[in-house]
């Protein structure tokens, strides 16, 4: 487990040597970006309003307060689910340039082939440790797509060592939580038979 | 498209039902930034088991912001679900006429305070309504329990990482217990792993799948390390327990020691022909709270100790 700390714009030089179970915090330029938005851009064909070419995007749907003038306060952020985005991942990398996904839990097949082909990261930010997250953002920058609502408007923030960010999938397309997930189907297995052995109760 | 609207007007209340608004949108904020006390020790009890620097890292990130919640009175997760009320009320408690519009306002109200994240969209029209109020949120359980005069209530703030797991079959008879364990040792590693372990698991078992998805739901109601009264249940609780634990998902899922707060099950009767059993989950971040009211609305808050709104 090695501990790096990356700025955007993010190279792929800076993120070769980057493996899963890595640890990263993560300074510049990070969007929130999750379901309606993926879906505007992959099959409604509608370009992001905001550039994230070698930078990071956030799956996540803040809290913010609204200080009016268009100045905003991010209260409380966190990672949502990524799996959700895995069918539209492989596409948004490839049209975005997108260089470190940040979300939550594991993603598939499609996003391990974008993180090989295009040399990207996904990452995992410990969820629901949202006012801890808050308080490495700087400011928010820029607000874009904001008829979609709090959670889903594009958030563009300028963070600060923002982290721990636990590698998921790396540029070589290794993916840890489907490691994970065959011994955890092994283990399951087994205490299954374990369990059902004791719990006949219909005689 | 002109942009839709949810058409929402604070409703008149009586003065005892102004204040048990005011109450419940207190204690809807407070719930969002500090976590039930059964939580906390668990959690604590569970930090001390994992060994490996990267699961310690990670209770460390988890403690250190409900340290900050708590102290910034922030939401420490910034999905604060869709609120739920699961309420078992005497027939005689003086507002029970007024109380969906209590809630409901009271959920208007707590979001603002918290401020709370706008969790409800309309479906079919889709659009979010701002006001993290809509058609049906909050969802509201209501058992009418005797005619006595007092009120208790389940207030829940589920969020959607933790609802996704959600399931619920009717298995043949044949199938019997065993088939219950497979569904909830499945949904674990399919579901499980990304809805923020460890986990409360509530297991439901009854006829359909209507009954046992409530039930399940109760479930997680009852504190982390409850048992169930039913003997067979309470040791099928300890062995799904210990099981989901040997799977190892760990903090975040990224493996480890522990996988679950704890497991609960609450059953009822079940028609001859069918078993009805429903699984939820509930995050690490387990906001859920308990207040009692009695007809003058003097509350008792058993969930956290030494809390006054």
């Amino acid at each position: 487990m090695k501990t790096w700390k990356l700025t955007t714009p993010v190279s792929d030089d800076d993120i070769k040597d980057i493996k899963i179970g890595d640890i990263v915090y993560l300074t510049g330029s990070m969007t929130t970006c999750r379901d309606v938005a993926h879906r505007r851009l992959v099959e409604e064909h509608r370009p992001l309003p905001i550039d994230v070419r070698n930078k990071a995007i956030l799956h996540a749907g803040p809290i913010i307060k609204d200080l009016g003038n268009d100045k905003y306060e991010m209260i409380a952020v966190g990672p949502t689910t990524s799996m959700r985005m895995e069918k539209f991942e492989e596409e948004f990398v490839k049209q975005t340039g997108v260089k470190l996904i940040l979300g939550k839990g594991g993603m598939g097949p499609g996003t391990e082939r974008a993180c090989k082909k295009y040399k990207a990261l996904h990452l995992v930010y410990p969820a629901g440790n949202a006012v801890y997250a808050a308080l490495h953002v700087n400011k928010i920058v820029d607000a874009q797509w904001k008829d979609l609502g709090m959670p889903e408007t594009l958030w563009s923030c300028d963070v600060k060592d923002f982290g721990p960010l636990i590698v998921s999938i790396d540029t070589n397309g290794d993916n840890l939580f489907e490691k994970n997930k065959v011994i955890f189907n092994e283990r399951k297995e087994a205490e299954i038979k374990k369990i059902q052995k004791q719990v006949s109760f219909i005689k | 498209m002109d942009t839709m609207t949810y058409d929402y007007t604070e409703p008149a209340l009586s003065t005892k039902g102004q204040q048990m608004r005011d109450i419940l949108a207190d204690y809807i904020a407070l719930i969002s930034h500090r976590l039930p006390d059964d939580v906390t020790a668990k959690l604590q009890e569970l930090q001390k088991v994992e060994v490996d620097p990267l699961q310690k890292l990670v209770y460390d990130t988890m403690m250190e912001n409900q340290l900050l919640a708590n102290k910034l009175k922030r939401p420490s997760c910034q999905d604060t679900g869709a609120l739920q009320f699961f309420i078992k009320c005497g027939a005689k408690f003086p507002l029970l006429g007024e109380l969906n519009k209590i809630l409901k306002d009271a959920v208007y109200r707590g979001t603002k305070k918290a401020p709370l994240r706008h969790n409800a969209v309309q479906t079919f029209d889709e659009y979010n309504t701002g006001m993290n109020i809509g058609d049906g949120i909050p969802s509201i359980f209501l058992q009418v329990d005797g005619d006595g005069t007092d009120i208790q209530m389940y207030v829940y703030m589920a969020g959607g990482g933790c609802t996704l797991p959600g399931e619920a079959k009717v298995l043949m008879p044949g199938e019997g217990y065993e088939g219950v364990v497979r569904f909830v040792m499945d949904r674990m590693t399919s579901y499980g792993i990304n809805a923020c372990p460890p986990l409360l698991v509530g297991v439901g078992v009854a006829t359909s799948v209507e009954t046992a998805a409530l039930n399940s739901k109760f479930a997680l109601m009852r504190r982390v390390d409850s048992e169930s009264e039913n003997a067979n249940a309470a040791k099928l609780e300890h062995l799904l327990e210990d099981g989901i634990n040997n799977i190892g998902l760990g903090p975040q899922g990224f493996g480890g020691q522990k996988s679950v707060m704890g497991v609960n099950v609450v059953n009822t009767a079940r028609h001859p022909s069918t078993i009805g059993v429903a699984v939820s989950t509930g995050c690490w971040s387990h906001r859920r709270g308990f207040i009692k009211f009695d007809e003058d609305l003097n509350y008792e808050l058993p969930y956290n100790k030494g809390v006054e709104l």
